[in-house]
């Protein structure tokens, strides 16, 4: 690839933009360039100053979808459209970045609207203090029920929550025994939900947080080598001080926002890639009270994290919507958006219905000849519609400048990433476009450049973010 | 290529996860301690469908009832391992990998198919029906078809004409080719576009070959059976299949949950052998049911908790019906931590399906030697 100083920049920024958010077209790179790489990292880090997307815009094409329960199985669409039209990506990120920890699903929840209320709050707090979100997943009514903390009573425990806080959502297998994990679980009996009563003919009831004192186990605990009569939130300050609680979190961090790592139930006996970055994050969350803004701050302005271009493989949701970013024209909230969302669960991440507790198998697992058809055919269908204004931008500007075959490939390559691939990529792409000549714009160029497009969302390269 | 069906042995795994209770699937009816364990999650001693004295099916499964007295169900007893973990994550990777001691990444049936197809001459020698690929069938350098819906299933179907999308797709084809030095990751994506594109045209005649008297029911097992009878009617040369159904994970809610999950599962499989003898196509066919784990042994008031032994069936007319194994004891003190104590290692099971039935060399696949339990017929 070519690679001037300019390109540097915009790689940079371009990189930056599909970690922190999905992508962004070259007119936003240039302009977000002109700003500064650390003044666009403050700027999505403070997702206040920027006007939320209203969620009623999308309610009156949909108004099914308040409190959608089960209706219609696709929930999961204004998070979709959200993500797509926000102008504070990251905080969307953040959402799946939680949600993919503390996978909550309908499967069993059998509400989109309770999960749907754990995704606002994973927007509304996200860039707070991991233990603030600790408090509010250990009383939001979904994961309640979902890990049955509803049926964790003073006088017959059940570990389902007490064992996954431990094992996913903070500390990881290896680093407490049998007898920690009973007694975390006596720490949060009583910790239920009230309102859980049938949808129909009644209508829904919210459900809420409801703490029963009488089922309350006050007793003596002991928990990690510590004695008292520990409640949840004293338990939940045990497992932070713990520094196998901030190593676990620095892996879940690294491998959501820098590079494919191996999968949370290898991470007991597989070490990190890259040690010292782990170490990095983990004394970040140590030192500020695992405040998120605070280490994400210091991760996105990190030498590995503006290293670490095209280490990961873009997630499903990544790859829908930062496509619909770049097309452009899909913040109507159409009939189309219920076919996007089901193109991110056909690639394997059904959104608001995780396969299990532990979330997603991530990297290289989105991958399968299934997935990666589906991925290709979304894509390619969607860089080859030139009545989209993003595509017909592209074309616009590579027009503009080039009409011979590799300056066209090249050009291409740059404006829609700019996108790096092998040298064997780029000859078959040239090759491609030579058989017919230089790109006459006046007549046959246009289709061509966009089977070209078509080509390029379909190699290899583009499958990593 | 229907003419002369081939009659290689087929397995169809079918993954219970979430962890089956195993208590509440054969139930012990026999056995005073089950009723004092399980004082609200219990069968009813009048529905539970007696198979012997001692042990009877739960009575969603009537179905399997019906097939276990015509001798072609085995119910393998107290399967797991040593040290059970209880986290579904960890049980089903040590189940998908065999390496209960350290973290695998190859699964048993990627190995398994690694013998049978050697050279990849067949990117459909294995079929994953579902959005994602199971562990158990992942190895390097082994194809396996990953099918969703059978009915739309190829690459880069929107270009059109046909002639521009031929163009693309020899384009694609070149792309996707073996490019030194690049990397595992860039190599793994490169073969699996090749094998997308390839099974894709391989695949793509099944339905149209299909036509059948069964209705399968309108449930998710259903349709995933239903197209790996496709597939297989086709004669494709296919000779694993994995499917699965959930969530058994029933920390509360069991009995309703639970009797729904073997309902649908029962009547699936019973329309799917239907099918398959309806075209004379059942002989070479085993299929194959496991979960991660059973169940504590004591309910928890509305289901159950995580446990460590399980129950294991095996279908089909190879099999010799009956029952393998011991159920493991349930007297208090012969309990690990509330859990019944697995007493068959899940190797010696897999051991058995792969040398007796799949006639592979059963040793590289499950990682060691094992006893075999005999509930396949040693010649088919």
């Amino acid at each position: 690839m070519i690679s001037t100083k300019a390109n540097t920049e915009i790689s940079l920024m371009a990189h930056l933009m599909r970690r922190a958010g999905f992508g962004a077209s070259r007119e936003e790179l240039e302009t977000r360039c002109k700003e500064g790489y650390t003044e666009t990292v403050e700027e999505l880090l403070a997702p206040l100053a920027q006007t939320p997307v209203d969620i009623y815009e999308f309610l009156r094409y949909y108004p099914l979808w308040w409190k959608p329960g089960t209706l219609g199985g696709l929930g999961q669409a204004p998070w979709v459209w959200t993500m797509i039209n926000t102008a504070s990506p990251l905080q969307e990120k953040l959402c799946i970045f939680y949600h993919n920890i503390f996978a909550t699903g309908v499967a069993k929840v059998d509400h989109y609207d309770e999960i749907q209320d754990m995704i606002d709050m994973f927007r509304e707090k996200g860039l707070g203090h991991y233990k603030d979100i600790l408090l509010e997943v250990a009383k939001n009514p979904a994961m309640i029920y979902w890990l049955d903390n509803n049926e964790n009573h003073a006088d017959s425990i059940n570990e389902n929550w007490g064992r996954e806080l431990l094992e996913l959502f903070t500390m990881g297998v290896g680093n407490y025994t049998e007898g920690d994990v009973q007694e975390c679980s006596r720490a949060f009996t009583g910790w239920t939900l009230e309102h859980k009563l049938p949808r129909f003919h009644m209508g829904r009831w919210d459900w809420h947080f409801k703490f029963v004192e009488e089922d309350h186990d006050f007793g003596e605990k002991e928990f990690l080598g510590h004695k008292g009569n520990f409640d949840g939130e004293e338990v939940i300050d045990i497992i932070l001080a713990n520094p196998a609680t901030a190593t676990f979190m620095a892996r879940h961090i690294y491998n959501f926002f820098v590079e494919d790592e191996p999968q949370v139930p290898a991470w007991s006996v597989v070490p990190p890639n890259n040690p010292k970055a782990v170490q990095f994050l983990a004394d970040a969350l140590m030192d500020s009270n695992y405040h998120m803004e605070t280490v994400l701050r210091k991760l996105f302005n990190s030498d590995f994290f503006r290293e670490s271009q095209f280490s990961r493989v873009k997630n499903p949701a990544e790859v829908v919507v930062s496509t619909l970013r770049l097309v452009g024209n899909s913040s109507l909230p159409g009939p189309d958006i219920l076919n996007w969302t089901s193109q991110i669960v056909y690639m394997g991440q059904d959104l608001l219905n995780p396969p299990s507790v532990e979330g997603w198998h991530s990297g290289i697992e989105w991958i399968n000849s299934g997935t990666l058809m589906k991925r290709t055919n979304f894509m390619s269908e969607m860089v080859g519609d030139y009545s989209r204004p993003g595509i017909a931008k592209i074309i616009d500007r590579v027009s503009s400048t080039s009409f011979k075959p590799e300056e066209v490939v090249d050009a291409c390559l740059d404006i829609i990433g700019p996108l790096e691939v092998t040298a064997e990529t780029r000859v078959e792409l040239i090759d491609h476009v030579s058989s017919q000549g230089d790109f006459d714009w006046q007549s046959t160029g246009v289709a061509r450049a966009l089977e070209l497009l078509q080509l390029i969302v379909a190699t290899r390269e583009y499958q990593f973010a | 290529m229907t003419e002369t069906p081939s009659k290689d042995p087929v397995i169809i795994v079918v993954q219970l996860s979430g962890g089956n209770d195993y208590m509440n699937t054969v139930v012990p009816h026999n056995n005073s301690l089950y009723r004092d364990y399980r004082p609200s999650v219990n069968i009813n001693e009048t529905d539970v469908i007696e198979l012997t004295s001692e042990i009877g099916f739960h009575p969603a499964m009537a179905p399997l009832a019906a097939m276990y007295k015509e001798g072609n169900v085995a119910i393998i007893h107290g399967v797991g391992y040593e040290n059970s973990p209880r986290s579904h994550f960890r049980s089903m990777d040590i189940w998908h990998t065999c390496e209960p001691e350290t973290l695998g990444t190859e699964g048993w049936l990627g190995r398994a198919i690694k013998q049978i197809d050697p050279n990849k001459e067949n990117v459909v020698t294995a079929v994953s029906m579902g959005p994602s690929l199971y562990r158990a069938m992942v190895a390097p350098d082994v194809p396996v078809a990953t099918v969703e819906n059978l009915d739309n299933y190829g690459l880069l179907t929107d270009i059109s004409p046909e002639q521009k999308r031929d163009r693309v797709l020899d384009r694609y084809k070149k792309m996707y080719s073996p490019m030194i030095g690049s990397g595992p990751v860039m190599e793994f994506l490169g073969q699996t576009g090749l094998d997308a594109m390839k099974g894709a045209d391989i695949l793509n005649v099944a339905p149209s070959l299909y036509s059948s008297t069964v209705e399968y029911a309108d449930s998710s097992i259903a349709k995933k059976l239903k197209g790996i009878a496709q597939i297989h009617l086709a004669n494709l040369g296919s000779r694993i299949f994995y499917c699965d159904l959930g969530s058994f994970d029933t920390h509360a809610d069991q009995l309703s949950t639970h009797n729904k999950l073997w309902s649908s599962a029962s009547s699936a499989i019973r329309d799917f052998f239907d099918d398959l003898e309806e075209h004379q196509a059942a002989d070479n066919v085993t299929m194959f049911l496991f979960s991660e784990f059973g169940r504590r042994v004591y309910d928890n008031g509305a289901g159950t908790d995580h446990g460590a032994g399980g129950v294991c069936l095996a279908i089909g007319k190879n099999v010799r019906g009956g029952e393998y194994g011991q159920y493991p004891s349930m007297k208090e003190g012969d309990l690990d931590q509330g859990d019944l104590v697995p007493n068959m290692d899940f190797r010696s099971v897999y051991t058995t399906l792969a040398e007796d039935w799949m006639k592979l060399d059963p040793v590289p696949i499950v990682g060691g030697h094992f006893e075999k339990p005999g509930f396949m017929s040693s010649s088919n």
